[in-house]
């Protein structure tokens, strides 16, 4: 790659034991800097051609989700908000995507694994149209079940409620405060699938 | 040694999952679905390739104290190539194994094979290891995939076989990938001799 020639040579000598470059100091900054920056040649490259398509995909994605939370096929996004609002203390943004039909919100919080990201959509006055996970780490089988449980034929349904008019809140085994029934198993998830929830809500409709 | 038994040994004697032990890491946590297991040892497969031949035709040039250095420079660049191309154009597969594509470079069958083939051997044989070598990750990983994807979720590339009453949820968790190698290793060395 480096030298051709050498190259091919050492295609045709191939069962001869070639004559390695000495490890000299000068040879070895050498042949390692040039592999680098031929290497480095090639990314940068690379980079340029799938710059375009890794953005489209992206935005794709994002489409997508923000249709299927809004449960409608075409859709302009007119604004996109960023809010910023201090939760427990820290500090979470918050993206809204304005349409005509509501405001889709992407939130985030601390599942059982990690990071727990929903995109959830509103229509105006604050009932849930549906909803998407863009990111998790939860426990598949368990908290991974989140992506179905809550979607309308779902066990926990919650498209339709309004966590404006009531938090949404987990549902106790013996009478209580919440509606939703928790995923089996996944309370953590559950409780922290339906905090991102209302903090999205609380981010598009009080800020 | 010809071409086909290098593909050969890269399968069955040199089995990189089986007889190797080599890059338990991704056999362990992408195998949760034979799909996965599939995609993840043709991207391995893919740059093992790239960089057995590369690693191969610069042998001459690479002054041996360097070596290591250099293969990873290499190996690096292809991981990172592979990567931007799944993201450009295959984005179900960056989904599903995203965060173990980058985990390629340190993933040791490709740096084993690089210093204990590709370093020693022409560009054409170094080809067909890496082929041979590739084809039997894949293969391991794809067999251990359907084994925990029948067991754990009851089905096979997504085609459900058995009903969710029989799934055993074990399989698709972390001690489930520990098991069923274990037992395919076992199975596998008896076979072979």
């Amino acid at each position: 790659m480096l030298n051709p020639s050498a190259s091919a040579k050492c295609l045709l000598n191939s069962k001869k034991t070639m004559k390695k470059l000495e490890s000299s100091l000068l040879n070895m900054v050498l042949v390692l800097t040039g592999v680098a920056v031929i290497m480095g040649g090639v990314l940068a490259f690379v980079n340029h051609v799938t710059a375009g398509p890794i953005e489209e995909q992206k935005q794709l994605a994002l489409e997508k989700g923000i249709k299927t939370v809004m449960q409608a096929e075409n859709l302009t996004v007119t604004k996109i908000d960023t809010v910023k609002m201090a939760v427990d203390g820290k500090e979470q943004v918050y993206i809204i995507y304005n349409n005509e039909k509501g405001a889709a919100v992407q939130s985030s919080t601390m599942g059982f694994g990690g990071e727990l990201k929903v995109l959830v959509g509103f229509d105006t006055d604050g009932n849930i149209l549906g909803y998407t996970l863009l990111e998790h780490q939860e426990t598949p089988g368990l908290g991974a079940k989140a992506d179905q449980w809550f979607q309308k034929d779902g066990k926990g349904n919650i498209i339709g409620m309004n966590p404006g008019i009531k938090a949404l809140d987990v549902k106790p085994a013996k009478g209580g405060q919440g509606d939703v029934d928790a995923i089996t198993a996944s309370t953590i998830t559950t409780r922290a699938f339906l905090k991102a929830i209302n903090q999205a809500y609380d981010a598009n409709f009080k800020k | 040694m010809s071409y086909a038994n290098i593909i050969k040994n890269g399968i069955i004697k040199d089995n990189p999952t089986f007889v190797l032990m080599l890059g338990m890491c991704p056999t362990l946590a992408t195998t949760t679905s034979a799909m996965n297991g599939l995609s993840m040892g043709l991207a391995t497969m893919v740059v093992l390739i790239c960089t057995n031949v590369v690693i191969s035709l610069l042998k001459s040039l690479t002054p041996d104290k360097v070596r290591i250095p250099v293969f990873i420079v290499v190996i690096a660049a292809f991981v990172t190539i592979l990567q931007l191309v799944i993201k450009a154009f295959l984005p179900d597969v960056d989904k599903a194994l995203g965060l173990f594509i980058p985990l390629i470079v340190v993933n040791c069958i490709i740096l084993g094979r690089a210093e204990a083939f590709a370093a020693k051997n022409s560009p054409v044989a170094s080809l067909f290891d890496g082929i041979g070598i590739g084809l039997g990750f894949t293969l391991a990983l794809t067999l251990l995939g359907i084994v925990r994807e029948l067991l754990g979720a009851g089905s096979i590339f997504g085609l459900t076989l058995l009903p969710e009453t029989y799934n055993i949820l074990l399989f698709i968790l972390p001690p489930g990938a520990f098991i069923t190698l274990g037992f395919l290793i076992a199975i596998v060395n008896k076979i072979r001799n």
